[in-house]
């Protein structure tokens, strides 16, 4: 067998490939269940710490359970939408839709008879998009916490955005400023505040070197939670 | 092929395994490498995993390849290495995702970084498309070791030195930050991977005198 002619080269590749594609199309297919269940239990996960309940994802599901009292599909005239399940709401199809089409989910959360709006966050880091959960108190004002994760951000720069001494830098800030008008909470160098004891100026401390991530949260917690401001605005008018 | 049946860990085998850590290491003396060996070196963990999964797609493509190695035509032989190691880096990546999901989410970065690891290709190319099965073994799991042994040297001294962390557990203890001690910001940064492998080829040729070129 000469392994040289085109015979053999053209049939080897067509093997090879076919192989190659039944090996990972089968692996796909049936791991496919496990991975998505996966998937599941981590955004769980990550909107319960969003309200400061911190769990290991096997525990997620039973506690998410517990906490989330409602799930609400909104229009982006902040009414209701009874017919979409607010859990599969794929937020990164959602924002590129047009504004008529689109659902924004909202997750209520009752921990300990205190009521928490949770938003979900999405937007663009340095290298890929990064995503989060924003807890609001029911003020709509003040925040009660984040969660933040990236798809490959810089190890120890912008990958920070996950650790607890960055989130915990959001707790307690108002989205609002004194006039009652919706601002965000930026990343900042220029914050003047160490101990981040001034939680009435919409600024957190930005991580040196990721700056690009940071202006990415900033703008995501501004882009995103604008879309419910209509929602919350009819509530506050009952 | 010779009819002498060579004992599993001859001499000349067990070179295959420890010649890549120090004389022969894909990083310091080949200088291959390189671009991975920057960009996953700010923390030990990743760095960890990476030279497992390293471990894992090297041993097992050179196998692979190695058994292909007299059908595969000549022409196409890249390509075919190229198939191989993807398909070797998306069955890892599936498998983690269902079963290790957290270390799957470290991992998730380095996937790309794993399939252009120019040692990988480079083993196949010089190694198992002329070898046997077992030595070719033995030369993947050597030289994917070797290239990990410098990954978790560099990455030690980075995340020590720029983020006072190992593992991600704070190691340096506060009463030398209230002396004045400050992280290191630029250790972090991915030219200090080039000069910390700088100065660890520097004092490897120093105690390796073979390794110095004389002109």
């Amino acid at each position: 067998m000469n392994r040289d002619s085109n015979k053999h080269t053209y049939i080897f590749a067509v093997l090879m490939v076919l192989s190659v594609a039944f090996v990972l199309s089968f692996t796909s297919e049936s791991l496919k269940d496990l991975q998505n269940a996966n998937v599941k239990k981590e955004k769980m996960q990550n909107i319960l710490s969003s309200v400061g309940i911190n769990v290991t994802r096997d525990e997620s599901e039973d506690l998410y359970m517990d906490y989330i009292s409602e799930e609400l599909s909104l229009k982006s005239d902040g009414t209701i939408d009874d017919d979409i399940d607010a859990f599969d709401i794929n937020l990164a199809l959602e924002v590129k839709k047009d504004s008529e089409t689109q659902r924004f989910p909202l997750y209520i959360a009752n921990v300990e008879n205190e009521k928490f709006y949770v938003i979900p966050l999405r937007g663009a880091g340095l290298w890929a998009e990064i995503w989060g959960y924003i807890a609001l108190k029911e003020d709509i004002n003040t925040i009660k916490g984040v969660s933040f994760d990236h798809k490959s951000e810089t190890a120890g720069l912008g990958a920070e955005i996950t650790e607890d001494w960055f989130i915990d830098s959001f707790t307690d800030e108002k989205i609002n400023d004194s006039q009652g008008n919706f601002v965000g909470v930026y990343l900042t160098k220029s914050n003047n505040d160490p101990r981040n004891e001034d939680k009435m100026d919409n600024e957190v401390d930005a991580i040196s070197g990721a700056t690009i991530t940071g202006d990415g949260v900033s703008d995501m917690i501004i882009e995103r939670v604008q879309n419910y401001l209509p929602y919350f605005n009819n509530i506050s008018n009952e | 092929m010779s009819k002498d049946i060579e004992p599993l860990f001859s001499k000349k085998n067990r070179a295959l395994l420890t010649d890549p850590l120090d004389d022969d290491n894909p990083i310091t003396v080949q200088v291959l490498g390189i671009c991975s060996a920057l960009a996953i070196t700010v923390k030990l963990e990743p760095a960890v995993v990476m030279t497992v999964s390293v471990i894992f797609v090297m041993a097992a493509g050179n196998v692979i390849v190695s058994i292909l190695r007299n059908v595969i035509p000549t022409r196409i032989r890249i390509i075919v290495q190229l198939l191989v190691v993807a398909t070797l880096v998306a069955l890892v990546d599936q498998f983690l995702k269902a079963y290790a999901y957290d270390v799957s989410k470290q991992l998730a970065i380095f996937i790309g970084l794993i399939i252009t690891n120019c040692i990988i290709m480079g083993r196949f190319e010089a190694f198992a498309l002329g070898n046997g099965v077992w030595k070719s073994f033995l030369d993947g799991v050597g030289n994917a070791a070797g290239y990990g042994w410098i990954l978790i040297v560099v990455a030690f001294i980075r995340e020590l030195f720029g983020s006072g962390e190992l593992w991600g557990i704070p190691v340096i203890p506060q009463f030398i930050y209230d002396l004045g001690y400050q992280d290191n910001g630029l250790m972090l940064l991915s030219p200090m991977a080039l000069i910390v492998v700088g100065l660890y080829i520097w004092i490897q040729r120093y105690y390796n005198r073979k390794l110095i070129e004389k002109d």
